[in-house]
């Protein structure tokens, strides 16, 4: 079966400015990667998957230049006492880095655990994403599976003090970074991961995360401001039962990001939430593409992305809540929204329900709007100048998604974030 | 305190009049109630006061101790010490009573160039104010006015009034949906404010409220106009009555 002619060279010229990494033990699963890869091809203008998001700039051989952000505003989460582990445009970089024994937790960077013949990372990595490709293929992860120069494979055994951090940094304008972590929580495990920073001028990032039985995962992530910077992720987790997974991603400019969710809840009574909030001005398009797979008994599933958007920027969501069969007293819920603060911005949304088992309460909702001009008048009728009082209601459009956020001390520095945006661009 | 000459209104997408030469002067001190028919224009009136969009002023002027009011925007009429408490007060979701109440009170104190109110002097003023009038720590948390029952409401904008001190208060039907024992706070509410120095204007289509508020002058609002003026007993006559004597004998 052969791919048409445009996505065929397009992958090819692809592929051919990559070679694939040494592998030591996770050789076989890049090469699988790379065989996916091969059979799907990247993804293409013509793929229904991408109706809304051009993969163009994200698939080219070609990375587009992106200039380095100098920010006024503290690095994200400085506050906080953690663990930071930072990539330089993709790289490793043990200087900057803290030392990365935690007790609770083992770390280590992907390159290492390929010289060694057995670690628990090698039946993860690649494993998630592979899983994933079906119903809808991702081929973008599976490029990650097979060429990411680096990342980290983090084993939580117990309840670590503080927070990792991954941090990743800009600097090199040209910069094109393919990243892959994995992640397991073991049983009855804890913690907290945050991430922060634009990476590289474009960013793959692949993150696979198994939680086992009654394990907590915490994920936190601030995508750098800059604003010529390209990101793909996908994050590709699997539930136990009694297990937690939360993830809340904030999106503060950034000329293109796609961000995939790839959820599977395979273990009775599991609660995923993934959450997201962001905020776009112009050139900006950010795309949340969700998939939850409900296969287990007695399962919440919960989304909430809100999009704020102004000045001809455009906001995508795809999200998609799977029911197997089996999956009784499944509790799914989905709610996208935008806030247009003009004419020229537009949200497309692609909320869907596939549901095979009969007990179960799915509820989706989808809605895009402008501020709401009683509220306003009722602000300014009390004295709050107008621009006050818009920012009032933008940050209370998007307070439905930031309150998922567990941690309040992370919720308000997610918040101070958002009052800085609104404030630059008065 | 507040003078209206002549004001004709129309709405801005429709050609439609609502008011139709108006005529009004609030002495400070003092309190004016209208009462009038349902549509007669009385919520129009409170809204074009206090600078809401969707109407054109097509003659006439709304003066607030000289300052005209019409070209100003809400904020700066608020500034300037107008408050409407809505006939419909508008719930507003993820945005805190709290918060709201304490960004309005500032921004007026930061508009007029005075220095805003300490978290620990607002704190202590709203709590003392919001005992006034029945409302637990609770409604306070809560975001503005959602799923605040309709009394309830009622009584969060009376409140809001008490933080601003406003000097033109205008309560528009603030009794509607309130029971016996909340219309006496909120009159107590309303009493407390009386000064010198402040003006109110009362729309109501019940006596009952001005049992409580007693008012110094009653106007009749009908078709867009003032119709007729008088004392507090042309409200037990609308009460007894109705409308239909009275715009029989003006018509
Ligand atoms: N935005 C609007 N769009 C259309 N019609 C309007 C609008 N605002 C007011 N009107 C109309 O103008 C007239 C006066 O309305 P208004 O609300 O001022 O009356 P009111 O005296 O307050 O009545 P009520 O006693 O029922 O509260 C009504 O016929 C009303 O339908
Ligand atoms: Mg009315």
């Amino acid at each position: 079966m052969g791919l048409p002619d445009v996505k065929q060279s397009a992958t090819e010229a692809r592929l051919a400015a990559m070679t694939l990494p040494e592998g030591g033990c996770l050789k076989a699963a890049r090469q699988a990667a790379l065989s996916r890869v091969q059979t799907m091809g990247l993804p293409g203008r013509r793929d229904e998957y991408w109706k809304y998001t051009r993969p163009d700039t994200l698939i080219s051989a070609e990375v587009s230049k992106a200039s380095v952000f100098a920010s006024d505003e503290a690095p994200m989460f400085n506050e906080f006492d953690r663990l930071r582990i930072v990539f330089v445009d993709g790289v490793y970089d043990a200087e900057a880095s803290d030392d990365l024994s935690l007790e609770g937790v083992r770390i280590d960077r992907i390159a290492d655990i390929c010289c060694q013949d057995i670690h628990w990372a090698k039946d993860l990595y690649g494993v998630l994403e592979a899983r994933g490709q079906s119903p809808v293929q991702r081929p973008l992860a599976a490029f990650n599976t097979a060429f990411a120069q680096d990342g980290v494979a983090i084993h939580v055994t117990g309840k670590p003090s503080k927070p990792i951090n991954l941090v990743y940094v800009h600097s090199d304008e040209m910069s094109d970074a393919i990243l892959h972590h994995v992640i397991r929580v073991e049983a009855g495990a804890e913690a907290t991961i945050l991430e922060n920073g634009p990476a590289a001028s474009r960013f793959n990032k692949c993150m696979e995360i198994d939680i086992a039985d009654t394990g907590k995962l915490h994920l936190v992530r601030a995508q750098g401001r800059d604003h010529e910077r390209r990101a793909a992720t996908h994050l590709f987790a699997r539930l136990g039962t009694e297990s937690t997974f939360k993830s809340f991603t904030l999106t503060v400019n950034g000329v293109l990001t796609r961000n995939e969710a790839v959820i599977e809840l395979t273990g009775d009574d599991a609660i995923a939430h993934i959450a997201g909030a962001c905020v776009g001005d112009g050139d900006f398009h950010h795309d949340d593409t969700v998939f939850i797979t409900h296969d287990a008994v007695n399962c919440e599933s919960r989304q909430v992305f809100k999009k704020v958007l102004r000045n001809g920027a455009t906001g995508v969501f795809q999200g998609k809540i799977l029911v197997k069969a089996d999956a009784q007293k499944t509790d799914g819920y989905q709610i996208s929204q935008s806030l247009l603060l003009d004419d020229d911005s537009q949200f497309l949304a692609k909320p869907e329900l596939e549901i095979y088992a009969d007990d179960v309460i799915c509820s989706h909702g989808s809605t895009t709007g402008a501020i709401d001009e009683e509220a306003l008048f009722y602000l300014r009728s009390r004295g709050v100048p107008i621009d006050d009082a818009t920012d009032l209601l933008t940050l209370a459009f998007l307070a439905e998604a930031v309150d998922e956020v567990e941690d309040t001390a992370v919720a308000e520095a997610i918040v101070a974030r958002l009052e800085g945006w609104l404030s630059r661009r008065r | 305190m507040l003078e209206i000459k002549n004001l004709h209104v129309k709405l801005e997408d429709e050609d439609k009049q609502i008011l139709k030469g108006l005529d009004l002067k609030v002495e400070a001190g003092k309190v004016h109630a209208i009462m009038g028919p349902n549509g007669s224009g009385k919520s129009t009136l409170s809204y074009v006061l206090s600078g809401r969009d969707g109407y054109e002023v097509t003659e006439g002027s709304a003066t607030l101790e000289g300052e005209d009011l019409l070209d100003l925007d809400p904020e700066e009429r608020a500034a300037l010490g107008v408050f409407l408490a809505f006939q419909y007060p508008v719930e507003i979701p993820g945005v805190g009573n709290m918060t709201f109440l304490r960004t309005a009170v500032n921004s007026q104190r930061k508009a007029r160039g005075e220095e805003e109110l300490s978290a620990a002097e607002f704190l202590k003023t709203i709590r003392a104010r919001a005992k006034e009038l029945k409302i637990d720590a609770e409604m306070l948390k809560r975001p503005v006015n959602v799923g605040f029952s309709g009394g309830e409401k009622k009584r969060n904008e009376i409140l809001q009034m008490a933080m601003l001190e406003p000097k033109m208060c205008i309560l528009d039907e603030t009794d509607s949906g309130l029971d016996v024992d909340a219309m006496k706070l909120v009159a107590e509410g309303v009493n407390a404010l009386r000064d010198e120095g402040r003006g109110f204007l009362v729309i109501t289509h019940y006596q009952r409220l001005l049992d409580h508020i007693k008012p110094d002058v009653v106007h009749i609002l009908a078709g867009g106009k003032i119709v007729k003026t008088g004392g507090p007993e042309l409200a037990l006559e609308v009460e007894n009555n109705g409308y239909a004597g009275i715009l029989a004998e003006v018509a």
